[in-house]
């Protein structure tokens, strides 16, 4: 075939990559308004007043300095500190341990898969509104099967020290099912001769869990645990329909005090400056996890 | 349900098959069993049986574990009287929006990327990517005030179901799974289509997504479950009641509404999705693993 003109390559190459970007294009804009150009915006924002009145105005770190003037900013950062830390105590035990389990199981395995995965399946409102009824001093279940097995009733949501508690108790309960199901896949693709190896060296049930199952999992819990704490950090469903923040701002969290900022007293430079700061928390998390699964991959 | 092919596990079969292993084996089980049912299945149940009691019953201090009297028509009476009907197809025709617009968006921007590959394709792409390490929640304020007035259009998003959609669009997850998806069709077939006179739509219609059904499926789900569960973001972009769907709906009328159509409503939220779930389970958690941490 002879070589066409140079001319009209050109003219073949620049028409691809017209038909091209136009498929793109729809794609392109839609990031480019609602992601990348508020990338960059949130970035300005912390350092700017925002009204709608007229145009933004810098003011430099007076936003900051506002923020750290607040006591709740503080309170909503232990809080935040403290749901995480609790969070991975029950969240990410509960899954490693029913993933372990289900895999040992012989029976009922689809039933059992389906059933930790339904709590997910629900709008998170949903979720809240039936907890909110569980923890209801009245009514509620959680009193009544303590009065059946003779335990005191408790004030679920509104008593400071439970309060966060009871939020981490939901919250495990709605996302522990894609944790389970993520290790459970990891679990399938330990290569059962490690097993057979360590039990020929005469390991027990035990030693084969700590010195096979745990190393063969590392990388996937170590990427599950970063998740965690990124998902977690970012906690506003829980706190804002069951507790509102309350009892004395024991469930104040980072984004629910971002949201009263923004959304409750429109100082949307405020809550731009809160957002940066979280965006710097979850960025070195991410940063790490970034870090662990280029290596890996 | 039939035991599955026997993988070698932590515990090895002759641990199973003595005495102490098959009685353990059956406790474990039968806990198992019944520790899944009464934490995840129950809660529905009672939800929904909850919605059938009657008020007084339901406020009673011991709650009974089957309705002594049947009332479905609090469902009815949330539908109608409460509206939630209304909420519920307001969420309908977002989430079946937000869903057709990621998969025209996404699915020509993935093929763009992954067969037509233009110019700096792989410079957008990480650009798309690169939004996957950022926190939502961080960009929420920039992101909301973006959909107030729109750069360049100059146009006011909010109560529109525009709001919902769009930003959903920008899905760097889905274009992800479908450019990888693409990218294992082979060229020759493309080649010949383009040989038999096809153009690069009706490549991709005829061709490619016939090939891609498992892809879409996943896609689809997702896009449809993400929408349904949302709830911060419609009720900010939504502040019109009537437009809200029923997440939202649910939660401001949460403090008004008798306690059995608040149930109702909850049941109502939550049915589609657990239906979705039953039918595409396959797929769901195939989408759910393959998504996670194959990096």
């Amino acid at each position: 075939m002879p070589v066409p003109p140079l001319g009209s390559r050109l003219r073949r190459t620049v028409r691809e990559n017209l038909v091209a970007y136009l498929f793109l294009a729809a794609g392109v804009i839609c990031f480019a308004l609602f992601s990348w150009y508020p990338i960059v915006r949130g970035a300005l924002l912390g350092f700017q007043q925002v009204t709608f009145a007229q145009p933004a105005q810098w003011v430099g770190l007076d936003n900051f300095h506002r923020l750290f003037d607040d006591p709740l900013f503080l309170t909503a950062w232990k809080n935040t500190g403290y749901f995480t830390l609790l969070a991975l105590v029950f969240g990410f035990a509960a899954p490693f341990a029913t993933a372990v389990v289900l895999n040992e199981l012989r029976h009922g395995r689809s039933y059992l898969r389906m059933t930790v995965y339904l709590p997910v399946m629900l709008p998170p409102i949903v979720t809240m509104l039936l907890w909110r009824w569980f923890y209801d001093p009245g009514p509620g279940l959680f009193n009544h099967v303590l009065g059946v097995l003779h335990l005191p009733a408790q004030q679920w949501l509104e008593s400071e020290n439970l309060a966060m508690v009871s939020l981490v108790l939901v919250s495990t309960w709605a996302n522990m099912g894609t944790t389970t199901l993520i290790y459970l896949a990891a679990l399938g693709g330990i290569p059962g001769e490690l097993y057979e190896a360590a039990e020929l060296d005469g390991a027990s049930i035990r030693q084969r869990l700590w010195h096979v199952t745990v190393p063969q999992m590392r990388f996937i819990l170590m990427i599950t645990l970063l998740l965690q704490i990124i998902g977690t950090m970012q906690v506003f469903v829980e706190p804002f329909v069951l507790t509102g923040g309350g009892p004395d701002d024991a469930t104040v969290t980072v984004l629910l005090l971002l949201y009263r900022y923004a959304f409750v007293y429109n100082d949307f430079g405020m809550a731009s400056a809160m957002s940066t700061l979280l965006f710097v928390v979850l960025g070195l998390f991410a940063g790490v996890y970034l870090r662990l699964t280029r290596t890996k991959g | 349900m039939a035991a599955e092919t026997p993988v070698r596990t932590l515990i090895a079969p002759a641990e199973m098959n003595r005495r102490t292993g098959r009685f353990l084996y059956r406790f474990v089980l039968v806990l198992t069993l019944t520790g899944f049912t009464l934490t995840f299945v129950f809660p529905l149940y009672w939800m929904t049986t909850g919605a059938m009691k009657s008020s007084a019953e339901l406020a009673d201090p011991n709650p009974t574990l089957v309705p002594h009297s049947w009332h479905p028509g609090s469902y009815a009476d949330a539908w109608t009287n409460v509206g939630l009907g209304h909420y519920f197809l307001n969420t309908l025709i977002l989430a079946l929006g937000a869903w057709l617009t990621q998969l025209l968006v996404d699915v020509s921007a993935a093929y763009a990327l992954s067969k037509l590959r233009p110019l700096l394709g792989n410079v957008v792409l990480g650009m798309m990517l690169a939004t996957l390490m950022l926190p939502v929640s961080a960009l929420l304020v920039p992101t909301y005030l973006t959909v107030v007035d729109v750069p360049l259009l100059h146009v006011n998003l909010i109560n529109t179901p525009f709001a919902i959609w769009l930003p959903a669009a920008a899905n760097a997850f889905n274009i992800f799974i479908l450019k990888r998806f693409f990218d294992q069709i082979p060229a020759e077939l493309l080649d010949s289509a383009r040989i038999d006179g096809a153009g690069t739509l009706r490549i991709l219609v005829s061709v490619v997504l016939p090939l891609s059904r498992p892809v879409l499926a996943v896609v689809s789900i997702f896009a449809i479950v993400g929408v349904w569960k949302d709830f911060l973001w419609p009720m900010l972009v939504l502040p019109d009641e009537n437009r809200q769907p029923i997440t939202v709906a649910l939660n401001r009328l949460s403090e008004f509404m008798p306690a059995n159509q608040l149930l109702a409503g909850m049941a109502m939220a939550a049915v589609p999705l657990l239906v979705l779930f039953l039918i595409f389970q396959r797929h769901i958690i195939a989408g759910l693993t393959a998504g996670s941490l194959k990096g």
